[in-house]
This record gives structure tokens, C-alpha cells and sequence, in this order.
């Protein structure tokens, strides 16, 4: 099954600050982040590790890098992420739950929300942590309205559509039934 | 008038957009208030938006999350996907569709048949009006 189709993946990437005299095995760091490509996973990385260790690019080397797919693309999780984004006045922590297949599906809601809901763009928001949060421990009232296996809702609105794009037009000759049945 | 077609598991929609317009799909979980989970016995389970599909009259007593095997002998045993084929919503795509699969030779025979009847039809009238 294909899972791409979002913007940003998921990568691993492991890194360390090179081996000195004084410090001939140093300690390997492995941090998950999204990025749109390896490169900018890489460039991800080091901006995180320089601010939370005293490691730099310029003295340390990236050991792996690896693509994270989604294990069981077929099945609904409830995904949580913890966030931090720079708003025009402050820094700001969020929870935030998503219901997807995947979770780079739910990272894409996340960044599409964030940008519409506070206006943030992607470079300023930072994904602290992410976890597939079981039902029971749910939080937002719109993930926990559809826990429920004998769930029945109306669609309300019918826009009409086209089954192609060369079959749209901008005219009808007849007013179109909107109605759902 | 109320509604009696709703999101649920089991219902069965068509896809209304793109290369798989008019296939048959069965609700099998809901994402969220755009999104269901959709399966068909022979495709992999996956996410499709309500702004494409369509529901229909028909459901199939499954399970959310369904096995294939446990779907297939629901669909088997509702025979809800040639129930549809059978209604007017069903006959009226296939009609659609024989008639864009019409070549020119077959239009043709259509209107020299036309042509035909009509001609019957002067002459009967005139053998009545003598």
C-alpha cells in the first residue's frame, strides 16, 4: 500500500559528535522528526541537537538515516502530538489528537491546522513528541465522538460534483438537486 | 422528509469521481467527519472522502474493521452490490455506460432501425385512415 501522497515523512536519524582523545566513543543520538527529504531531515537534526546537547554540526557526523513507515496503514489510531510553534507574540506548548491511518497523515493535519487555526507556518512549529493514544485516554470531544462501532450519521449536503475534471463546467442547464436522501 | 441514507458500517457507497467512478465500496470504519475507511474484497482497506462517494440504499451486517473473509460472506450473503446493479440508481449507470460504449456502426444501425419503425408506423397509419 502507498503511503505517500503528504508532504512531510518520517525519518530516523542518528548522529554523534566526533570521537576526540578525550572522548573516543562519544554518545549516539537518534531523533524522529518530519522533514520533506533526507537532507533537510539532516539539517532538522542538528538544529535540535545543538539547542538540547553540546554537539554542532561542524564537529559531529550523522551515523544512519532511515525512512519510518507506518506499520499498519489499514486500521484508524487516535494520534496525539505535542507541539511548540512561535506565534507572532510567544512560544506556545499544544496537544493536539488526530484520527488517521498514518501518521504522517496526522503530522499533515497537524500542519495544516496549525497554519489556518494560529496562522503558523511550518518552519516555526516543532513537534516535541507523538503517541497512538488508545480511546480510553482521549482527550478532544471530536476524536472521542467517533468511538463508537455503532456510529450512523447523515451526509446533510450534496455538492455536485463531477466524475472528471473534463466534465466540469462552470453553467448547468438544470438546477442541480442538492438534497441527500 | 428524514434522511435513510447514513454514514455507517456496513453501508454500502460508490465512488463518484475519477478513474474507479461507479465502483462499489463498503464503509468499513470512520475516520473523522470527511473521511470513512472503505473496503472491497478484492483491494487493500483504505481512506477515501465522503465528497467522493455516494451512498447508497444498501448495508451489509459487518463488524467495524472487518476481515475480508468475514466481508466477502456478508457481501455474498446480502448480495447487496447486485442489488444496486439491479435498482434504477444501478440500471441507469449502465445504461449510461452501454451508451458510451456505443461505436458509430452500432449508432447507426440504431437509426436505420429507427428509421424503419417510423416508417411502419406512417403506413399502418395510412392503411387506417383509407
Amino acid at each position: 500500500m502507498v503511503q505517500g501522497g503528504y508532504k512531510f515523512h518520517q525519518y530516523q536519524v542518528a548522529g554523534r559528535h566526533l570521537p576526540t582523545e578525550k572522548e573516543p566513543e562519544p554518545t549516539i543520538y537518534r531523533m524522529k522528526l518530519w522533514a520533506t527529504d533526507p537532507v533537510r531531515a539532516k539539517s532538522k537534526f542538528w538544529y535540535f541537537l545543538r539547542k538540547l546537547r553540546k554537539v554542532k554540526k561542524t564537529h559531529g557526523q550523522v551515523l544512519s538515516i532511515n525512512e519510518i513507515f507506518e506499520r499498519r496503514p489499514t486500521t484508524i489510531k487516535n494520534f496525539g502530538i505535542w507541539v511548540r510553534y512561535q506565534s507572532r507574540t510567544g512560544y506556545h506548548n499544544m496537544y493536539k489528537e488526530y484520527r488517521d491511518t498514518i501518521l504522517n497523515g496526522a503530522v499533515e493535519q497537524l500542519y495544516q491546522e496549525m497554519g489556518s487555526r494560529h496562522r503558523a507556518r511550518a518552519p516555526v512549529i516543532q513537534i516535541i513528541k507523538t503517541a497512538t493514544v488508545p480511546a480510553a485516554m482521549c482527550k478532544r470531544d471530536n476524536t472521542k465522538q467517533f468511538h463508537d462501532s455503532k456510529i450512523k450519521f447523515p451526509l446533510t449536503r450534496r455538492v455536485l460534483r463531477p466524475s472528471s475534471r473534463q466534465h466540469k463546467t462552470v453553467f448547468k442547464a438544470a438546477r442541480p438537486n442538492v438534497a441527500m436522501f | 422528509m428524514p434522511f435513510t441514507r447514513y454514514v455507517e458500517i456496513g453501508r454500502v457507497a460508490m465512488i463518484n469521481y475519477g478513474k474507479e467512478n461507479g465502483k462499489l465500496v463498503v464503509i468499513s470504519d470512520v475516520v473523522d467527519q470527511n473521511r470513512a475507511l472503505v473496503d472491497r474484497p478484492d483491494e487493500v482497506r483504505r481512506v477515501v472522502s465522503f465528497k467522493r462517494l455516494a451512498l447508497t440504499d444498501f448495508k451489509v451486517e459487518i463488524p467495524r474493521l472487518a476481515r475480508k473473509s468475514v466481508l466477502k460472506s456478508a457481501l455474498e450473503e446480502s448480495d447487496a452490490f447486485n442489488k444496486f446493479h439491479a435498482s434504477s440508481w444501478g440500471k441507469k449507470l449502465e445504461s449510461r455506460r452501454a451508451k458510451a460504449a456505443t461505436t458509430d456502426f452500432d449508432r447507426y444501425k440504431a437509426s436505420v432501425k429507427k428509421t424503419q419503425r417510423g416508417r411502419a408506423i406512417q403506413a399502418a397509419i395510412k392503411k387506417l385512415g383509407k
